[in-house]
């Protein structure tokens, strides 16, 4: 039995400097605040590729299309910027999760 | 991020050494921070902070930007001293809350390797076994033997490291000799403070596997709430 937690976020943050390395445009989002109950915590990663693919998880499922979206964005200005999504009780139950939480995250291109 | 900061901290991961990304909100700058690093007293206990309870920080940003600090920790471990019955719900269920187990005892016919599937099994002398596994401030050291010529040697040398908890299994009388060896041998009334005995919390447990649940949730209250 391996140790379960921080293994996926160094897997996340591996990926980010593989795809690099290998000449993708990569950005990495960050979630740095949470209120309320929001399903990954601060600190959690999500690596995107300029060819859309993702590794990671910062909403669980919830919000992962828009930040890859706005990340391939940010790949493309080269600039960072801070998101932030308010999870509604209607679009929490939709996919699961818990009521009310708000997240903000950074997206920042690898550079 | 720039390429070389995502690669140096991968190095610190690598060679578990603490690290904290400091990343400014408004401006994408980023600096990364060792234990005692910082430009102000505010900014080395928000480093210190985030390091010891493993939590991302973020500044109000009142009063300056907003600094985002994440910390990159070594794992955490588990050093259980006694491959005594507890040891084996003990390290299944540290296991599971995320510590790599050592268990350490000189003892071959306890420390089997039948008895603890996939643990890390040290036969060496406890005070040798630590030395050399090289405790920080992720350890937690719990000694099972009840034997002070094992334990003893064990609990020297964590109280003379930077575990975050150092736990004994044992009654109240047994741990109140213990201490008394301690004092003899030169610890001062701060260190004997740092020694939970006996170890866990009081929640009623029988079995080996509730006590094991009472030592984990020990531990994470001293990892979690110190």
């Amino acid at each position: 039995m391996a140790p379960m937690p921080d293994q996926s976020e160094m897997e996340v943050l591996v990926a980010g400097r593989d795809w690099k390395a290998a000449g993708y445009g990569v950005a990495l989002a960050t979630v740095v605040k949470t209120w309320g109950s929001s399903p990954r915590p601060a600190g959690s990663h999500l690596v995107v590729r300029d060819d859309g693919s993702f590794l990671g998880s910062v909403s669980g499922g919830c919000v992962e299309g828009a930040v890859v979206e706005e990340a391939l964005g940010v790949m493309k200005a080269g600039v960072p910027k801070v998101l932030e999504f308010g999870i509604t009780h209607e679009e929490a139950w939709a996919v699961g999760l818990a009521c009310g939480g708000t997240v903000h995250i950074f997206v920042e291109p690898l550079q | 991020m720039k390429a070389e900061t995502l690669e140096a901290i991968l190095a610190d991961i690598g060679r578990k050494r603490p690290v904290v990304l400091a990343t400014d909100l408004d401006s994408g700058a980023q600096r990364l921070l060792h234990g005692g690093d910082g430009e102000t007293e505010a900014e080395r206990a928000d480093v210190a902070r985030a390091l010891r309870v493993d939590i991302c920080v973020t500044t109000d940003g009142d009063s300056g930007p907003q600094i985002f600090y994440q910390p990159f920790n070594p794992p955490l471990r588990l050093i259980v001293v006694g491959a005594v019955h507890i040891a084996q719900p003990l390290s299944a269920i540290a296991t599971l809350a995320g510590y790599e187990v050592t268990i350490v005892d000189p003892r071959e016919s306890f420390a089997a390797a039948e008895r603890f599937p996939g643990v890390t099994l040290s036969l060496e002398w406890p005070d040798a076994a630590l030395e050399s596994i090289g405790l920080d401030q992720r350890c937690a050291v719990v000694t099972l033997t009840h034997d002070p010529k094992l334990d003893d040697p064990a609990l020297q040398v964590a109280l003379r490291s930077e575990a975050f908890f150092i736990g004994c299994l044992g009654s109240r009388k047994t741990h109140a000799a213990r201490l008394r060896r301690l004092s003899k041998a030169g610890f001062a009334d701060a260190d004997l403070e740092r020694v939970h005995g006996p170890v866990g919390l009081p929640i009623g447990s029988r079995s080996p596997a509730e006590i094991a649940v009472s030592v984990v949730a020990q531990v994470t209250q001293a990892l979690r709430k110190p």
